[in-house]
């Protein structure tokens, strides 16, 4: 039963992905990504992975499409029919390369094998010996705070560069106060009264999302980025300008930045209290104590730090596309 | 006795719940216009989410899972509806009217 | 036949990379390009967690009385790809959008000629 809602579900993606290529109207194309994301997102959840799903779905149905949507905006709609010749070269370049790939996977141990190489060394360790070492019931979040805390380290350094790299890019503008795009939806009263009626909704699930991430799926990136995504329909429905007097770039650049420093403090105060970097076994009485305090601020910072990240590349789109229309005007 | 009565209700549902579902998959292609096809994926947001979620809440194993189907249904119920609307409404603001019959 | 019934799951997944290989190198439209770099991206995340599931296993959360769980291994890699994923996603876009202020456009041919014109 399994294996035929995989064929559906492959199947699905196969036809998003074959439309794309044959589009040339990119709004269309922006909603077959967002398409491919989300039924990429349930195929996770068939194979197992619920984390990776919840990001999944968050991160490439959600603020992926909302940034191509900007793009969008400012850019045009429709890809130019160019008088081609048949794209032989790159037609060629492809098939070489699948036809190597396809003869890679002929030594692949079959899929769900319980037998598979990659289920012999490391994994099972981890998910015998997490429950004693650290005590916390998901085994993902674990290893990703704990276990591979440093790679989670690097990544939301990662995510911190990026807001950077999108802020010095697309720059905020002065005069705050004149770049105001309207009152964009507010005279609508159904999307006003559910946008009001959601924006809490999402604002607590974020919160139980970051907090409840070591017993269920979720996480730090996850319950970032819906917080942000709250803001942002706040954002879409009330204005660019109402959002930015209720959190202002000022204090958004000061949440990108605390977060990272957060996550690097907990390594250094392992450092000061006798341990390694990033050794949670010192922070508390007893080594699972202090790994579930450990792993509590980590993944605090790294909610900060995506939340406001994503929050704040939102807002240099919008800013652009309120300068921009101020300019046609 | 019970749970054969709940086993064959939920069927019910899923079944039609199916139906609906591909009904309005079947009217997004079939439809002359913007504003029926809208109408046809309505179906599909309403009725079909209603009837498939229901049909899962009368096979839930615990009132926690069917607290969060129940809390499931209300947000598709919120959500899908005004993602109708604001698509209608920008497309009668950016200038798109619907095709009205001729006369009878 | 048990070969196709083990493997197809790849197979499908190094069609799907191709397929944003292809809209990568082949279209012009800088947009295009960036989801075509998309699709790859998504497609390579769904082979590593096809590659962590164990059959009948379960998903890896410790519950009272499961014995067999699916590999958390891939799957704490593939969050940490998501997410540099969609920061590359969000970079590339804002220089999309500076591109086109710059010269007017956002096909690749448009830009090479304006480049060499200048």
């Amino acid at each position: 039963m399994v294996n035929l809602i995989d064929i559906v579900l492959m199947g699905l993606l196969l036809i998003t992905a074959f439309a794309v290529v044959r589009m040339r109207d990119l709004f269309a194309i922006v909603m077959l990504f967002s398409i491919y994301s989300l039924v990429s997102a349930s195929f996770f959840v068939n194979l197992d992975a619920v984390d990776v799903a919840l990001t999944e779905a968050a991160v490439g149905a959600g603020i992926s499409t909302v940034l191509m949507l900007g793009t969008l905006a400012m850019t045009r709609r429709y890809e130019e029919r160019r008088p081609r010749h048949a794209p032989l070269l790159p037609l060629f370049i492809v098939a070489v390369t699948g036809a190597a790939l396809i003869y890679g996977t002929l030594d692949m141990p079959h899929f769900a094998d319980p037998q598979a190489p990659i289920h012999q060394h490391v994994a099972p360790r981890y998910i015998e010996q997490s429950g004693t070492e650290i005590g916390i019931p998901n085994i993902v979040a674990s290893i990703l705070a704990s276990y591979r805390g440093f790679d989670t380290l690097g990544e939301t350094a990662v995510v911190f560069t990026a807001g950077l790299g999108v802020l010095t890019l697309l720059g905020r503008f002065g005069r705050r106060e004149e770049l105001s795009d309207g009152r964009s939806m507010y005279h609508d009263m159904i999307l006003r009264v559910i946008g009001k009626a959601l924006v809490p909704l999402m604002l607590l699930f974020a919160l139980y999302v970051q907090f409840h991430g070591e017993l269920g799926p979720g996480g730090g990136f996850q319950a970032g980025v819906v917080a942000a995504a709250a803001f942002i329909l706040y954002s879409i429905v009330f204005g660019w300008d109402r959002a930015q007097k209720i959190i202002s770039p000022f204090v958004l650049n000061i949440m990108m930045a605390s977060g990272v420093t957060l996550y690097a403090l907990v390594g250094v105060g392992g450092m000061l209290l006798g341990g390694e970097f990033l050794n949670y076994n010192v922070l508390g009485s007893y080594p699972a104590g202090g790994q579930h305090l450990g792993i509590f601020l980590v993944e605090l910072g790294v909610g900060i730090t995506v939340a406001a990240v994503m929050l704040s590349i939102y807002f240099d789109f919008a800013a652009r596309v309120a300068v921009r229309k101020m300019e046609a005007r | 006795m019970i749970s054969v009565i709940l086993d064959i209700l939920s069927w019910i549902c899923l079944m039609g719940g199916s139906f609906l579902g591909i009904s309005g998959a079947v009217g997004l292609f079939r439809f002359p216009d913007f504003f029926t096809r809208i109408h046809a994926s309505g179906v599909t947001d309403t009725m079909c989410t209603v009837l498939i979620i229901g049909g899962l809440m009368l096979q839930a194993e615990s009132w926690q899972m069917l607290a969060k189907l129940l809390m499931i249904l209300l947000l598709l119920t919120y959500t899908s509806p005004t993602s109708a609307h604001s698509l209608a409404k920008s497309a009668i603001r950016g200038g798109l009217r619907p095709t009205l019959g001729s006369g009878d | 036949m048990s070969t196709i019934l083990g493997l197809y799951n790849y197979w499908i997944v190094v069609l799907l990379m191709m397929t944003g290989f292809y809209i990568v190198i082949a279209h012009g439209n800088l947009i295009k390009k960036v989801i075509g770099l998309n699709i790859f991206q998504t497609s390579v995340i769904i082979m590593y967690i096809s590659m962590g599931k164990v059959r009948d296993g379960a998903p890896p959360i410790l519950t009272e009385g499961v014995t067999l769980f699916s590999n958390p291994l891939p799957h704490v890699l593939m969050l940490t790809a998501i997410v540099v994923g969609v920061a590359t996603t969000a970079l590339a876009l804002s220089l999309v959008v500076r591109i086109n202020e710059a010269y007017g456009s956002i096909e690749e041919e448009d830009i090479h000629t304006q480049e060499k014109s200048s």
